[in-house]
């Protein structure tokens, strides 16, 4: 393989949509376990969706949201002067929203199994709910935390079917590397897409043994 | 109290009040609070001292405990602290947790795992920069003979020094009333007794009021100025302790070899 761009960018790509997903789906994730609020199980399965939706439905949806004529296009191109579809920017939006529910489902998970006894323990010795967040509830939750954030980061690295309808297949600025393997494959270079293919999986694996380490930890 | 009694609570907060306790009372508790689908009414008062709620598992102790550190919402009645209104379900009034001065130890310590025992106890000082609340930690954990405990892996304390370290984070917030959840229960008989004694002294020294819920007749007979009693979802009376041996099993209505 030669040309290795298609892998940067998606390195690039995955760690800022990972860090979007991260910061919004610890808060939601927060939001879900601790807040009594009308309308939760509604928010709840919205940020769903992205799972059960088949990736390039999720990709026309977002298309249509984001494009040239709907209003979030429009008001991006007022403010930086060029369409924001077909962009690499989309291309993190696109991998932003296929990770956030992983980010939101694992994370809501871990604030449920903090213990309560030591939250109420926090509470009585003086501190108001902010505080109990930051000195027990995020502590405790956090090798939860970081294996939703890491399964997030995978699924944003994998995807496929979202960004390519969202951010097109632009080479060297918007194709990753899932998209070059599959236009590797197209194209018959079987050497780049065996390459491309071996080094997603291997990430892969590294990201599930790094997520089955921190679960078994938890005790 | 303002608040209405619901049935069957006239009777328990008549024996529970007698008018000569009433000026000392420094706890006043007149309350109907839920769990899920559980209820428990409790009326009662406590004054400096230890008063044990005592009763079988399941009569709603620890639920009114709850209820008491504002951790729970009464569905109605009041609760006053030190003559400050801190529960009023019929006028909504609800001060929270953090704003009323609890001290509250629970049945298993309740420790912050990753922070040092020194960090717990300091986290629950309530005035002072940090160096000061520190030091002032390190005299409580002195005061319960956990000194040396300080920096100490608070998840590898043993249960007795995991509950000494809870009870000087439970003191270091100077509280009001210290409410005492089944602290014993989890430890083996000789700690057990340690920490009565300790309790007791400290109680003394601080002159605080003290709440220990229990379903252990040691407890009563070893270290409660008071009983109130718990029958499944109510209070039923209160005695002053302590009492002949002999009476006691009769009064708290057990059998005498029920510990």
């Amino acid at each position: 393989m030669d040309d290795w761009s298609p892998l940067w960018l998606s390195l690039r790509v995955a760690t800022l949509a990972t860090a979007l997903s991260g910061v919004v789906g610890v808060g939601l994730a927060y939001l879900l376990a601790k807040g009594r609020f009308p309308g939760r199980g509604v928010l709840e399965a919205i940020l769903t969706i992205p799972i059960v939706l088949p990736p390039t439905v999720l990709g026309y949806y977002l298309l249509v949201t984001l494009g040239a004529n709907s209003p979030i296009g429009r008001a991006w191109e007022d403010l930086v002067g060029a369409p924001l579809v077909f962009t690499p920017t989309a291309a993190v939006l696109a991998a932003s929203i296929s990770a956030l529910p992983f980010v939101v489902r694992t994370g809501r998970a871990a604030f449920e199994d903090v213990d309560a006894r030591l939250e109420a323990a926090i509470r009585v010795a003086g501190h108001p709910e902010w505080r109990v967040a930051l000195l027990v509830t995020l502590p405790m939750a956090r090798r939860g935390l970081l294996a939703g954030v890491a399964l997030g980061f995978a699924r944003a690295l994998g995807d496929f079917g979202a960004t390519v309808m969202v951010a097109g297949n632009i080479p060297g600025r918007t194709q990753t590397l899932p998209i070059a393997v599959y236009d590797a494959v197209q194209a018959g270079a079987d050497d780049v897409a065996r390459t491309g293919a071996l080094v997603l999986a291997a990430i892969a694996v590294v990201v599930l043994l790094g997520v089955t380490h921190l679960s078994d930890r938890r005790r | 109290m303002s608040a209405a009694p619901g049935p069957g609570l006239g009777r328990a907060a008549a024996n529970a009040d007698p008018a000569a306790n009433a000026d000392a009372a420094t706890l006043a508790v007149d309350v109907v609070s839920s769990a899920g689908a559980f209820t428990v009414a409790a009326s009662f008062t406590a004054k400096e001292g230890i008063t044990a709620l005592f009763g079988p598992s399941g009569a709603g102790k620890s639920v009114t405990l709850a209820t008491i550190a504002g951790l729970i919402r009464p569905q109605r009645g009041t609760i006053e602290l030190r003559g400050r209104l801190v529960a009023d379900a019929g006028r909504g009034v609800h001060v929270p947790t953090q704003e009323r001065k609890i001290g509250m130890v629970f049945q298993h310590a309740a420790l912050l795992p990753h922070r040092s025992p020194l960090d717990n106890v300091a986290l629950a000082v309530r005035a002072g920069g940090r160096r000061q609340r520190r030091a002032e930690a390190r005299e409580y954990l002195a005061q319960v003979h956990a000194s040396s405990l300080a920096d100490a892996s608070t998840a590898n304390l043993s249960g007795g020094e995991q509950q000494r370290v809870a009870l000087a984070r439970a003191i270091a917030g100077r509280p009001e009333v210290l409410l005492l959840d089944e602290p014993f229960s989890a430890l083996d008989q000789p700690t057990r007794r340690a920490l009565r004694d300790l309790v007791r002294t400290l109680v003394d020294a601080h002159r605080l009021t003290a709440l220990v819920v229990t379903h252990d007749l040691d407890d009563i007979t070893h270290l409660a100025d008071r009983v109130v009693r718990f029958e499944p979802g109510r209070t039923v009376d209160a005695h002053d302790l302590p009492v002949p041996a002999r009476e006691l099993p009769a009064l708290l209505g057990v059998t005498s070899d029920a510990t």
